[in-house]
């Protein structure tokens, strides 16, 4: 058995150092690091999911002060919780509804009493949730609701919970571990195919002989882009080079080497070529609540131009991306300032470095942000692994993803402690 | 688990073989062997020192994480104990890959020093990384290391690599950006190879010299003023083998480098890594703290900023390159200017104005305060109506109201600075009395290392302040009313230089009189070109010349006693009949110590032979003839141990000449004989000495002298050539 705390220490350390880089991949490894601190959790008789969504949120507080500019973190830590609650919720209802609702269940009481504040709170968060559910929109439009868990996971634990209330404890705590190590590699599962489940949809929006734009480099983009390729579309895409990383040549490379038409742009040119251009497609750092976007710096300016046009603006994101917060909370860190260095030679440039001449303060100033924000009236279109979904609508998808208690998960082992 | 995994494959990745074999080593100097930043490092040492409110060693040892290290032994000599305190309650301690050790001496008094004790220890296995505790940068190892062990692959001497960057050749730039010499460097474009390292160039000197021989063996020279040396080094295990072979390298770039670079007997060599759009600077002097304290506020060193550093205590950067702790309590009238860090716990007043500045944890700050360009540490208490410009305030200080500071003071720990009272520019003030004996001034450059009597325990430290507000509690001291605290007085000499070091600007007369004095440099430069080129001419390389010639004049003092010192050692060999092979030795020995070439060991030797066949007793020409013959014959092998090519075969004969035409006029006559002897004793070639004369060819008539003597020689030689053909 590996060390949880070594491994979390590791981590820690590669995302203070910025050493993941894409929030894929910082996802996917925030979900497999909280499964196995989940899996070394010891689980005590009663409050099985209080003592997980205790030591969850531990290691995800820590996490998201490693590296706050990196909101995959801090979604995936919500998402783990939000998963162990519903299948806290679940379990329960599957035991109330064995039992004989009339009397008043031990393990409904001793959840109560140890854990009232957050279980109860959760509790009636899903029942709410599931009284809402029945008329919410999405599922209205696709028959289907989004999270099968709940009624799954309710059906099948009814089988084994319903035979005798001693056997149910043990079985039980086993279970709701198990449940949630299964509901989390699913969650992994998710993250990895989601550019997949992305691209499978981009028939649907790229047609016949148009012209796309893109800024910088997005691997959700390129796939998305090539996916339209291989259903024989022909298209061609224009990119802006994304300065001052110049992301955007990679991108072109790429699509060459699978035989789209590119032309490479500077990003200084996107507005003169933006009135031949049928739709721009653009990956995202984060989505926020509002149908805001965190988005590579360059990225506002194309939106502008986009709407100037009228345009279709579309951002890609996987699910993993859609952060719980608003843009005006204090705890989010739009930006990221990175090094002078990548838009001039240091060397070239000391001489306006000198701090010993004049008065000692620096007339020249480089400042080299990594983001852009778009706000949410400048998004046409947002697709994400479970379809297109408009700006407005991004607050509905968020409350199916995370429970309204978690949204701070930082701030109440702090106050706890 | 998939972290884990991801970082050892990377890690492995990076040189499957070599770092599978030795992890990466890294030595850190954690003291700096220098006294320029007293009177704080009588304190504390100076890799401990804050650099935007986080310890100078944790950028370093960030980077050598980040770099791909995995070992380094921090070497700590003055308040070992505090550096060794303080890494155990730090993070690094507990790195997972990442092992920090540390190696602790008292009576270290230089790098030297420390490269040699650790040697002792055999702990480094394999190339190592040679840094010092106050060395920022946040360059990518991969590359350099990678050139580095290509090198070595391919040239077993090659045994180290030192990392260099371009920085702008404004005449001041140096200067006043890190407040170090100009440096000159002679770098061959092609292998990258350093030729030469010259820090010390004086202003007034305005040249350097360089080696004949060095031109000649390198078809391209480049030589830099405008490059700046990282003081991060590659090093291969052989560096730490030469510290302890050559037991008087002190200093890492004055000694061993230099040394290296004169050196043609071992034929080590440096090479250098330039690198491009990473930073990486040293932080030597005040001035360099300043200036690189604003590189970090500007994000150069990105992702070695505070903000990133710090990790979980929270600070964010705001507008204009603020960067604010997350408790802090702040006035709503306080003006907060552009670039600056404020810690956490700090108060500031009302109406106060703080622009360009380090302010560090739990200080309170009053109203009515204008700080500008300073460096406040932590616990600093600055009342009402205070004005600091310029200065760093260390921990635990305390201003009175109204107490002024002027541009470039320093203010050591716990120093209290009276009412109303004004410390004037340049002072450098501490609780504890200037040293009094500075012997010398190589005593003085690393006194700061010799521990023992420097390094005070805290609570010493504490009694001496109560002594001190006991006994200076007077109405007046010399801080003021209720100051505390002794004025250093400045060291002799250094008197119109402390502008150079110092945080604040340099004034701006004193810019305008260093650009006069390039200016000035300049013209005396072009005009000693014009003056000397006509009397170059008997160099072969003319181009090369200009720095030689110039240089020819200063050091003629130098080679004449050279040469009095090589004949003696000569006679000595004569006398007492010493085996050759010493007194090649010996020779070799004066080389080095008198930094000449071979050439010039040639012409000495051959001086003092001639000179011997003077002395001894003759009576006729012919006589003296035998006498050379019998000299000649005797100590031919030690003549031709000095002579490896042409050139200083040639030199010899110029020599011969020399001798003829001033000290020993009776040999003028025997000329071509001699040339003739020495020809067939193999001491002369007879290309060297065509060559010669075919140099002669042009020279005016009185140097031609001798050629017309030998000329029969000549022709003979000549018709030996063709007849072979």
């Amino acid at each position: 058995m590996p060390d949880t705390q070594a491994l979390v220490n590791d981590f820690l350390n590669q995302l203070k150092k910025r050493k993941i880089e894409g929030s894929q991949a910082t996802a996917k490894q925030t979900a497999e690091l909280l499964r196995s601190v989940i899996s070394q959790t010891r689980v005590p008789y009663t409050n099985q999911a209080g003592a997980l969504i205790d030591s969850v949120k531990a290691v995800g507080e820590r996490l998201i002060a490693a590296n706050p500019v990196e909101l995959a973190v801090g979604n995936i830590v919500r998402r783990v919780l939000h998963i162990i609650r519903e299948e806290d919720v679940s379990l329960t209802t599957a035991a109330m509804a064995g039992l004989n609702l009339s009397a008043v269940s031990d393990d409904e009481d001793d959840a109560d009493r140890d854990d009232r504040p957050v279980l109860s709170a959760a509790a009636v968060a899903a029942a709410s949730r599931s009284t809402l559910r029945p008329p919410s929109l999405q599922t209205l439009l696709e028959d289907v609701p989004d999270s099968a868990a709940v009624p799954h996971t309710s059906s099948s634990g009814g089988d084994s919970e319903g035979k005798s209330k001693s056997a149910d404890k043990s079985s039980r705590s086993r279970k709701l571990k198990h449940d949630v190590i299964e509901a989390v590699n699913e969650l992994i599962q998710d993250i990895n195919t989601c550019h997949e489940q992305i691209a499978e949809q981009a028939v649907e929006h790229i047609h016949q002989n148009e012209v796309i734009l893109t800024l910088g480099s997005s691997r959700t983009v390129l796939e998305f882009l090539c996916a339209a390729k291989e259903k024989k579309r022909s298209f061609r895409v224009f990119v802006a080079e994304g300065a001052p990383r110049y992301q955007g040549h990679l991108l072109a490379k790429e699509l060459v080497a699978r035989g789209l038409q590119t032309t490479l742009i500077t990003d200084s040119a996107v507005f003169a070529m933006i009135s031949r251009v049928n739709m721009v497609i653009v990956g995202a750092h984060a989505v926020m609540a509002n149908g805001g976007v965190i988005a590579p710096v360059g990225l506002n300016m194309v939106a502008l131009a986009a709407q100037k046009h009228a345009v279709p603006f579309v951002v890609l994101a996987g699910s993993h991306k859609l952060c719980p917060l608003y843009p005006h909370n204090p705890e989010v860190l739009l930006n990221e300032l990175r090094s002078p260095s990548e838009l001039l030679d240091f060397g070239e440039f000391s001489d306006c470095m000198d701090f010993g001449s004049g008065n000692g303060a620096p007339l020249l100033h480089v400042v080299n942000p990594t983001f852009d924000y778009v706000p949410p009236k400048l998004v046409s279109l947002f697709i994400t692994d479970t379809g297109g979904h408009n700006p407005s609508y991004m607050y509905r998808l968020i409350a199916d993803y995370y429970s309204a208690d978690d949204l701070v998960v930082q701030r109440r082992p702090t106050s706890g402690n | 688990m998939g972290a884990q995994k991801k970082g050892a494959t990377a890690r492995v990745s990076e040189d499957p073989e070599e770092l599978a074999r030795h992890p990466l080593q890294a030595i850190l100097l954690a003291d700096s062997f220098t006294t320029k930043f007293r009177p704080i490092t009588l304190e504390r040492p100076k890799v401990l020192l804050p650099l935007a409110n986080i310890p100078m060693i944790d950028y370093t040892l960030a980077w050598l994480e980040s770099a791909g290290v995995e070992e380094v032994f921090v070497f700590c000599c003055a308040h070992s104990k505090q550096v060794i305190d303080y890494l155990e309650s730090s993070d690094w301690s507990s790195q997972p890959n990442f092992l920090v050790a540390t190696i602790e001496s008292h009576n270290s008094i230089s790098a030297g020093d420390a490269l040699r004790l650790i040697y002792e220890r055999h702990v480094i296995h394999g190339d190592f990384v040679l840094i010092s505790g106050d060395t920022v940068s946040n360059m990518s190892l991969t590359q350099a290391l990678q050139e580095h062990k290509e090198r070595r692959k391919k040239d077993a001497n090659a045994i180290m690599t030192m990392v260099v960057k371009q920085s702008k050749p404004s005449p001041i730039t140096q200067q006043s950006r890190l407040g170090t010499d100009e440096l000159f460097m002679a770098i061959n474009p092609d292998t990258k190879q350093l030729l030469c390292y010259e820090d010390k160039a004086e202003y007034s000197k305005g040249f350097i010299s360089l080696d004949k021989t060095l031109i000649a063996d390198n078809p391209s020279t480049v030589l830099h003023n405008d490059k700046q040396d990282c003081y991060i080094d590659i090093c291969s295990e052989e560096v730490l083998s030469l510290f302890t072979d050559n037991f008087d390298y002190q200093h890492l770039r004055r000694h061993f480098v230099k040394g290296l670079l004169v050196d043609d007997i071992m034929g080590y060599k440096i090479f250098t890594h330039e690198i491009h759009s990473s930073y990486a600077a040293r932080i030597d002097n005040f001035r360099s703290y300043d200036t690189i304290s604003k590189d970090i506020i500007q994000r150069w060193t990105y992702p070695f900023v505070p903000d990133v550093l710090c990790g979980n205590s929270a600070i964010r950067v705001e507008r204009r390159g603020t960067y604010r702790a997350s408790e802090i309590t702040l006035s709503r009238s306080a003006q907060i200017g552009p670039f600056i860090v404020i810690g956490q716990g700090t108060e500031i007043g009302n109406d106060t104005k703080i622009s360009h500045s380090v302010i560090g944890e739990g200080c309170t700050i009053g109203s009515n305060v204008t700080i500008e360009g300073s460096y406040i540490w932590n616990n600093v208490t600055i009342e009402d109506g205070c004005e600091l410009r310029h200065a760093i305030v260390c921990d635990g200080v305390t201003m009175k109201s109204g107490a002024v500071l002027e541009p470039g003071v320093v203010l050591s720990f716990k120093v209290v600075v009276g009412q109303q009272f004004v410390v004037p520019a340049y002072s450098m003030v501490s609780l504890l009395q200037q040293p009094t004996q500075q012997d010398s001034d190589e005593e003085l450059e690393y006194a700061d290392s010799s521990s023992g009597n420097v390094e005070l325990p805290s609570k010493l430290n504490g009694d001496i302040t109560s002594d001190l507000s006991e006994t200076r509690h007077g109405p007046t001291s010399e801080l003021g009313t209720g100051g505390v605290g002794y004025i250093w007085s400045i060291f002799e000499g250094g008197h119109d230089e402390e502008w150079r070091h110092s945080v604040a600007p340099i004034p701006t007369d004193k810019l305008a009189k260093i650009m006069l004095d390039k200016d000035e440099d300049e013209e005396l430069l072009t005009q000693d070109g014009n003056v000397l080129s006509p009397s170059g001419e008997l160099k072969s390389d003319s181009d090369a010349n200009d720095s030689e010639d110039g240089d020819n004049e200063g050091s003629r003092d130098d080679y004449v006693s050279f040469e009095k010192e090589v004949e003696a050692t000569f006679l000595r060999a004569v006398h007492e009949n010493v085996k050759v092979d010493h007194v090649i030795l010996e020779v070799n020995a004066l080389r080095l110590s008198y930094n000449m070439a071979s050439v010039d060991c040639a012409g000495a030797i051959f001086y003092s032979m001639m000179k011997l066949a003077v002395e001894s007793p003759h009576s006729s020409s012919s006589e003296l003839h035998r006498n050379a013959a019998d000299v000649i014959t005797t100590w031919q092998n030690l003549l031709k141990s000095f002579l490896h090519d042409i050139d200083e075969e040639i030199e010899v004969i110029l020599k011969f000449e020399e001798i003829c035409l001033e000290s020993a006029k009776e040999f003028s006559p025997l000329f071509a004989q001699i040339l003739h002897l020495l020809y067939d004793k193999d001491i002369l070639e007879e290309d060297a000495i065509l060559r010669w004369a075919d140099e002669k060819e042009g020279a005016d008539e009185s140097d031609k002298v001798f050629v017309q003597r030998a000329e029969k020689f000549l022709q003979w030689l000549r018709e030996a050539e063709e007849e072979e053909d």
